[in-house]
């Protein structure tokens, strides 16, 4: 220990501190590290580096399609080639029918996810912070997970018949429980040493939650977020085909199937598996990213 | 002249006091002592170093000491506000190194111009003007202890309570950090309760070194330090005493390899 501290101190003797100083601050800040700022060029090669192989996949998968339609598995006017599907979707998106249909869907989406946002917010609070609401509830809300939201609409319709509340009760019970076990484990898995140092502070209980507990929680949260989107988004494709109400996308999915319009169900399918992407890769991506970034969980800058 | 003697003329008043303290974790079979029948005291303004073998109880000490546990006997007595320094600077890594230092007045009420106020106050004492927009992860090792010193301040402690703060430094920083806090301690006349692994640094700062020993934690020795001040780590007298305080240890050590 001793001889180590002697080259130690041999290694830089004559540094008086400012001069240290100096080193250190230059040499250890890493904010003065190059960056390299991205060209116009740089930047075109790099879209297309992340975009070239979602187009191959989606190629692939075409022509995986293509191929099992003109193999006569099945008749066209049961399995459409994708050509005509696209077709379909455009004069459904030129029509107009998509779009009423999307509104529809989300305002539902929208209404059922906000409620899920409140109650799980609530639930992951009073659970993260007391012990009795934990060993109460806590291994419920976990099992809520686990249940199909399907499994909830008989439940759903006796209670509040076919309606609009028969649907959001369930997008609520899909989505709530994702929500609310985000934030919990999130709390759950904040370094104890920076709630040591919250306490120190002299922070009292809830600021020990504002200013330590749920911010350290963030992360965790936005995951809990995402899944939540996903569980919800499910949920009402499943509300949409059991309660029948207006033209919502879930509706026109059965609608097409009771006309034989094959290729306009399909096209609905797809439109739901792109607003699927879109919203969790847009909105719930880019949480992700800012919150990670703020945290210092990632490289870039 | 060293805090200490400076101070000797004048009725010393004691910042931190232990009495007979004793800390067990556990109960029945299982309870561990981690301390026993521990006397310490530390005058105001005094820099008192901590060493000894891991699991000699060193950190809980501290932890009596900042109010964060309870002795199971005897009584710790602290006169004075308490601020906790460690070996990863614990910082919020959320928060801007600015937010991270106004975070303590934010929690004691003072008003935003105050708070933004003072603590660009402190940033400027700890030398990182200019790095208040970064966050933690941003900074080296060195900066982010700098900050955590900051953040201390801003708890208007007079008592600081560190616990290996410069442990995962490199040497070049740690000597920095040492002349720095030599200056700031002097400058505000902090009380520092300061544990560390390494002998040198001990004599490097300390007004008094307190040796610990192991199973069950317990105060084996003291050793005042009569070196002038500013010090050196690589004065011969530094290293003399660090010796000393090594030769010390060793005999803790084979004692109980024995035992």
């Amino acid at each position: 220990m001793l001889e180590l501290d002697d080259k130690i101190a041999a290694m830089a003797p004559d540094l008086s501190p400012d001069e240290a100083l100096a080193v250190d601050s230059q040499l250890d800040d890493r904010s003065l590290a190059p960056v390299n700022r991205p060209t116009g060029r740089h930047r075109a090669r790099k879209i297309w580096l992340a975009v070239w192989p979602k187009v191959a996949a989606v190629a692939i998968a075409l022509g995986l399609w293509q191929l099992v339609v003109m193999s006569g598995w099945r008749p066209e006017y049961v399995l459409p080639a994708p050509a005509t599907v696209f077709d379909r979707l455009g004069e459904l998106i030129a029509d107009g029918t998509v779009f009423d249909a999307l509104r529809i869907t989300g305002e539902r989406a929208l209404y059922g996810y906000g409620a899920a946002l409140i109650i799980g917010i609530v639930l992951g609070s009073l659970v993260a912070s007391s012990k009795i609401v934990r060993s109460a509830v806590g291994a419920m809300i976990t099992g809520l997970q686990t249940m199909p939201s399907i499994a909830w609409f008989p439940l759903a319709i006796l209670l509040f018949q076919l309606s609009e509340q028969a649907i959001t009760f369930v997008v609520v019970l899909g989505a709530a429980p994702s929500i609310a076990n985000g934030l919990i484990t999130g709390v759950d898995h904040t370094p104890p040493l920076l709630v040591r140092v919250g306490t120190m502070m002299g922070a009292n209980r809830w600021q020990r939650l504002r200013h330590v507990m749920l911010p350290a929680a963030m992360p965790s949260f936005v995951g809990g977020l995402k899944q939540g989107w996903a569980f919800a988004w499910r949920s009402l494709m499943a509300g949409e085909l059991i309660v029948i109400l207006g033209p919502s996308v879930g509706f026109l999915l059965q609608q097409y199937r009771n006309l034989a319009d094959a290729a306009g169900l399909i096209a609905m399918m797809i439109v739901i598996l792109v607003v699927g992407i879109l919203v969790d890769a847009l909105v719930f991506g880019t949480l992700d990213r800012i919150v990670r970034r703020r945290h210092g969980l990632t490289e870039e800058r | 002249m060293s805090a200490g003697v400076a101070k000797g003329g004048d009725a010393v008043r004691a910042a931190v006091t232990l009495r007979s303290v004793t800390k067990t974790f556990g109960s029945g079979s299982d309870a561990v002592t981690a301390l026993r029948d521990v006397q310490l005291d530390i005058a105001a303004g005094e820099f008192v170093c901590l060493i000894g073998a891991s699991g000699c109880g060193k950190s809980t000490i501290l932890n009596l000491v900042a109010g964060l546990d309870s002795p199971t006997g005897g009584e710790v007595v602290v006169d004075g506000r308490a601020a906790m320094m460690f070996q990863e600077s614990a910082l919020f890594p959320w928060l801007t190194i600015t937010k991270n230092v106004e975070l303590p007045m934010r929690l004691a009420g003072v008003s935003r111009a105050e708070r933004k106020e003072r603590a660009a106050e402190l940033i400027r004492t700890v030398h990182l003007d200019g790095f208040g927009d970064k966050r933690p992860h941003q900074l080296s090792g060195g900066m982010r202890q700098r900050a955590a010193l900051a953040r201390a301040f801003a708890q208007e402690a007079d008592i600081l309570l560190m616990d290996e703060p410069f442990g995962a430094l490199d040497a070049m920083t740690r000597d920095v950090l040492h002349e720095e806090l030599d200056a700031l301690v002097s400058d505000r006349r902090l009380t520092v309760l300061f544990v560390t692994h390494n002998v040198r640094e001990a004599a490097r700062l300390g007004d008094r070194i307190v040796i610990m020993s192991p199973r069950p934690g317990r105060v084996t020795a003291e050793i005042a330090v009569d070196i002038e001040r500013p010090r050196r780590i690589d004065q011969p007298a530094v290293s003399a005493l660090a010796a000393e305080v090594t030769d010390r240890l060793r005999e803790e050590v084979l004692v109980h390899a024995r035992a």
